[in-house]
């Protein structure tokens, strides 16, 4: 497939040769330090037998599991059962469902202001209308943008390259390029001045800066989910197509009668994976919006963060007592998405 | 049901000419298969005649229609996918209703009409299955009634039988030919076995390296093979190609064959002394007999069918030669025979590999 | 070759169906392009403004390009002096060099005949520019902000964290699809769950874990805590699984000790698999924000991210360095990106469907 970018091919060759070079280069001691364990390695084989040796092949990534993944998921749920001030679990009280309680005694669930704790549920508020918003139209426009890239495009390498740029960026370069063109006196208001508006300060309107921070968000992170959604676009074998151009289809309806459903297994997964992204959605908009104006783009997470780690008093339990509660909803979610992916191999 | 009409036909990939001057006519309601090695374009005539491709050059009718620059769902072709092309998520009566809800027929008339191809079919049964839950042959058959329902102009086919076991395939294509037989509509078939073409075509095409060899009823190309590529394609097994010397030809044709002179008496074909031809001969048209005569050969190997035999004998000078005798013969490895060609039966062909006039 | 493929590619298209452009080709072209502008145009912007003096940047409206007001040097003065393009009371224009200015009249020579004053109101003048890099809105920092002590932060941890999850979890990887021993299905049970337990969630217990072993403010909490992967144990025993058994069966027959045949025969038959993986975890912890926001509060132990963050909080006006600094964090990613980006676009193709 001819395209832009192999024009380049030359340069990037020796590029590369360059690279390939250099991490042979660095492998060399790499690989005399692995060789170094060759004795250690056969006496205990020969302790063991080969086959259990697989559980030592298994032991550094799970004793890593076990320290930061599996020890702290049950420390959560200690802290979310303790209450008091300190770090550590010995030296806290026993309070039961307290922290749960304080968390949930609300009015009304639909007004953050009638909580006690009216911080959590203003982001749990907030997150639902990002997840709401940004999944919507960051599925819509990976979708639009798969569809345009999966067309007898010239150059389609290049420009599914720049659709993914962004997602490489780091979220805070992401959020620090959008925070400086919407200044008060950055870019976009400089383009609105001209064409005759008034400036907008844009992070000092609630509703703007939710709007800024699904927007940046879906400019990050939409390459990767036209990627997965390309994949399984170009899946579809061509001689359907071919069957459909002999059936006289009309465009819209391959789009719709077969591109589509044929998609839809892909769709779910990316939706799902979306959704719970989004559930977790923190470094762009904490950097962009530090959650404000006020806590009008508040999102869990940063809840979650700032009772821990930020505030006057560092709340443990309660903070704890949240990730519990978005562990939950996350662990709904990613049952949801095992069951989308295993349908879309049936 | 209608003609196709190709003239100068040409296509180009890129710098990779695959099609060159392609001219032919097809008659309504006539059963043309395109026949031909891999690579040598037959698909990619199929699909130019399809709309799937254009042509770089060349002019393509249907029904004295110019379609040339036709799209293809507008040339009101139908085409039988080698791999069927079934729409996966849709059942057996959705993907033949498919093609009629683009033509915005009523329902009652879509109705009728995928129910009588079922019957035809008989897919009655499998009519709300989906295609993953159906055999090799069924889905066959559901691709080929996907054609039928719409009343196609010309049914295409490229390579339907490919992917079938070779019993089934035996099967599938009685089945082609009486379909044929029942709706006599205008096909145009593709493969690369020249046992289905033999058996289904009305007319073959013989296609190599982008250029038609030959055109002609089976019985025609088998008889009169205008060049050696068409001889030794059609017909299992091959024709028996065998270099030789001329002579002379002057009434009796003489021949170098692998060192000896042989003999016909033959009419004058014009052919100068000393040229180089190719003898062309079909296994079931040599004799043998036990012993010394026309052309000295050992036995190297005998294949016994019951119903025929093949031997394979050597004979100095000449590659092997293939021999077909009905019933059960009584040679074995290593007999010295004599063996005679039918005269009547030889074919010459020039160095170029055309057929030289016969009598 | 590459003149053929030019020609075809300039000429019909591979179907060449010759028909003329359908309106959704064209919206498709138009939709690409303007994507190309949305896509790449801030960051370009953040380029082109982090080269713009501070004042510069003040302007508003902004220009496109970083100019700096052109200096002259005049005879007779010491200093090179800013040049104007002033109009004078008669109505003409004259490039003209300030000398100093007070209040609301600036007086000014004419450089190429210094005798000669003028007097002239500042709203008649316009800077003379030209385009210029205000590099310095790059070395000052790296002299003033321990920016390198930043960079190289970021850099030991992306290396030293890959490298360790390269290893560990290939050899877990390796456990998984060579071995059968009791316990797999639970271990492999177990791999997954993990991925249902991300970093957000447990926050608060990771850094009592971290607290526990004395790493706080170390660049080893950052190091740690993710180095065991449930996606790269996935990605690599997914693709050891496609190596052929034999080889595994002949080197034991040729008496090889498993650490032998996992380093020396699976290991580089894995490269791909392994180069993804490194790709993956590269990006991942250079632009890695939350967990070390959370985990470190010593500025000299900031990663490059961290830092970044910080600037905008103490330096609130001083936009010109934190673009520049901006843009110097972005540029491993675009290198990354310029070299290796079909790599990672068709790695996440076919693995993303996980």
């Amino acid at each position: 497939m001819p395209d832009i970018a192999s024009a380049s091919r030359p340069a990037r060759g020796m590029a590369s040769g360059a690279l390939a070079t250099l991490g042979r280069v660095l492998v060399l001691p790499v690989d005399v330090t692995m060789r170094l364990f060759d004795p250690p390695m056969r006496w205990m084989q020969r302790i063991i037998g080969a086959r259990r040796m697989a559980y030592v092949f298994l032991l550094p990534n799970f004793i890593f599991f076990g320290l930061f993944v599996f020890l702290p998921i049950g420390i959560d749920i200690v802290f979310a059962l303790t209450g008091g001030t300190a770090l550590f679990p010995s030296q806290r009280p026993y309070v039961g469902g307290d922290q749960f309680a304080y968390l949930f005694d609300c009015g009304s669930y639909l007004d953050p202001a009638t909580c006690r704790e009216d911080r959590f549920w203003r982001g749990v508020a907030n997150t639902a209308r990002f997840i709401a918003f940004q999944v919507t139209a960051m599925v819509l426009f990976s979708l639009v943008t798969a569809l345009v890239l999966n067309m007898k495009i010239r150059g389609r390498g290049f420009f599914r390259a720049v659709y993914f740029f962004p997602v490489l960026l780091s979220p805070v370069v992401v959020a620090l390029i959008w925070k400086w063109i919407l200044q008060r006196d950055g870019l976009l208001n400089a383009a609105i001045t001209t064409l005759g508006g008034q400036k907008i300060l844009f992070f000092v309107d609630p509703g703007w800066a939710m709007f800024w921070a699904v927007f940046v968000s879906v400019w990050a992170h939409m390459g990767f989910y036209t990627l997965i959604l390309l994949a399984g676009l170009q899946a579809i074998p061509a001689d359907l197509y071919e069957a459909a151009e002999m059936d006289a289809t009309p465009r819209w309806r391959v789009l719709t009668r077969i591109t589509l459903p044929l998609l839809w297994p892909n769709m779910i997964v990316v939706i799902v994976l979306a959704l719970i992204k989004g559930a977790q959605t923190f470094d762009e908009v904490f950097v962009l919006t530090g959650g404000g104006p006020g806590t009008a783009t508040l999102m869990i997470v940063q809840y979650i963060y700032e009772t821990a780690f930020s505030g006057q008093v560092q709340n443990f339990g309660l903070a704890a007592a949240a990730s519990v509660v978005l562990g939950a909803v996350l662990f709904v979610l990613t049952l949801l998405q095992f069951a989308a992916a295993r349908r879309k191999e049936v | 049901m209608a003609e196709l009409k190709l003239t100068g036909a040409r296509k180009s990939f890129g710098t990779i000419d695959v099609l060159h001057d392609i001219d032919l006519a097809v008659k309504d309601g006539e059963f043309v298969v395109f026949v031909g090695p891999s690579g040598c374009g037959k698909s990619t005539l199929l699909r130019v005649i399809a709309g799937l491709e254009n042509v770089t050059g060349g002019e393509v009718h249907i029904d004295g229609e110019r379609v040339t620059h036709l799209p293809a769902s507008e040339r009101g072709l139908a085409m039988v996918f080698q791999s069927y092309a079934l729409y996966p998520h849709m059942s057996v009566r959705k993907n033949m209703a498919f093609a009629l809800e683009n033509m915005g027929l009523k329902p009652a008339e879509i109705e009728t009409r995928v129910a009588r191809a079922a019957a035809v079919l008989r897919l009655t049964d499998y009519l709300d299955r989906k295609p993953k839950a159906l055999s090799g042959g069924q889905r066959q058959r559901v691709a080929i009634g996907r054609a039928i329902v719409r009343d196609p102009k010309i049914f295409l086919f490229d390579e339907p039988l490919s992917n079938l076991d070779a019993e089934l395939r035996v099967a599938t294509r009685k089945e082609l030919a009486a379909l044929h037989a029942e709706i006599g509509g205008t096909m145009i078939y593709v493969t690369h076995d020249q046992v289905e073409a033999m058996t289904l075509a009305d007319r073959i095409v013989v296609l190599n390296a982008g250029r038609i060899e030959q055109i002609g009823t089976p019985l025609e190309l088998y008889n009169r093979p205008s060049n050696a590529f068409v001889a030794g394609f059609i017909g299992s097994p091959r024709m028996n190609l065998l270099p030789a010397t001329v002579i002379a030809d002057d009434g009796t044709l003489r021949l170098t064959l692998g060192g000896r002179e042989v003999a016909w008496p033959r009419a004058a074909s014009g052919l100068a002394a000393g040229t180089s031809v190719t003898l062309g001969i079909r296994p079931e048209h040599i004799d043998l007999a036990p012993g010394t005569g026309m052309l000295a050969a050992t036995v190297d190997l005998v294949e016994h069918l019951g119903g025929e035999t093949f031997i394979y004998a050597s004979a100095p000078g000449l590659p092997q030669i293939t021999l077909r005798q009905d019933g059960q013969s009584q040679f074995t490895r290593g007999d010295a025979v004599a063996i005679r060609f039918a005269p009547d039966h030889l074919h010459i062909f020039d160095a170029t590999g055309a057929a030289l006039a016969r009598p | 070759m590459a003149a053929l493929r030019l020609a075809s590619l300039l000429g019909q298209r591979r179907n060449g169906h010759g028909r003329p452009l359908h309106w959704t080709d064209v919206a498709a072209y138009a939709y690409l392009a303007f994507g190309v502008v949305l896509m790449f145009g801030p960051v370009l912007w953040l380029v082109l403004s982090s080269f713009k003096t501070q004042s510069a940047l003040l302007e508003f409206p902004p220009s496109l390009l970083p100019f700096a007001q052109v200096e002259v040097t005049v005879s007779g003065q010491q200093q090179k002096l800013p040049l104007f393009r002033a109009t004078l009371p008669d109505g003409s224009v004259r490039e003209l060099a300030q000398v100093r200015r007070i209040g609301l009249v600036a007086q000014m020579i004419d450089p190429a005949d210094p005798s000669q004053q003028f007097r002239v109101a500042i709203d008649k003048r316009a800077p003379v520019r030209r385009v210029a890099l205000a590099t310095e809105n790059y070395s000052e920092p790296l002299q003033r902000f321990a920016f390198l002590r930043f960079l190289f932060n970021s850099v030991f941890v992306t290396v030293v964290a890959t490298l360790i999850t390269l290893l560990i979890n290939s050899m877990a990887a390796y456990a998984l699809a060579v071995y059968a021993f009791p316990g797999k299905q639970a271990a492999t049970l177990a791999v997954i769950g993990t991925l249902m337990i991300p970093m957000t969630i447990i926050l608060v217990p990771v850094y009592l874990v971290v607290t526990e072993l004395g790493l706080t403010n170390s660049l080893w909490a950052v190091i740690l805590p993710g180095a065991a992967t449930p996606t790269g144990v996935f990605l690599l025993r997914q693709y050891m699984l496609t190596l052929p058994k034999d080889l595994i069966e002949a080197a034991r027959m040729d008496r090889a000790s498993e650490w032998q045949i996992y380093w020396r025969i699976v290991m580089p038959l894995t490269l791909p698999a392994l180069a993804v993986l490194a790709i993956f975890s590269i990006m991942w912890r250079w632009n890695e924000f939350l967990w070390p926001l959370a985990v470190l509060t010593k500025t000299e132990v900031y990663t490059l991210q961290i830092a970044l963050n910080a600037f905008q909080g103490e330096l609130q006006t001083q936009w010109h360095y934190l673009l520049a600094m901006t843009v110097v964090t972005l540029i491993p990613v675009a290198l990354v990106f310029v070299f290796l980006q079909r790599f990672i676009t068709t790695g996440i193709g076919s693995t993303g469907m996980k």
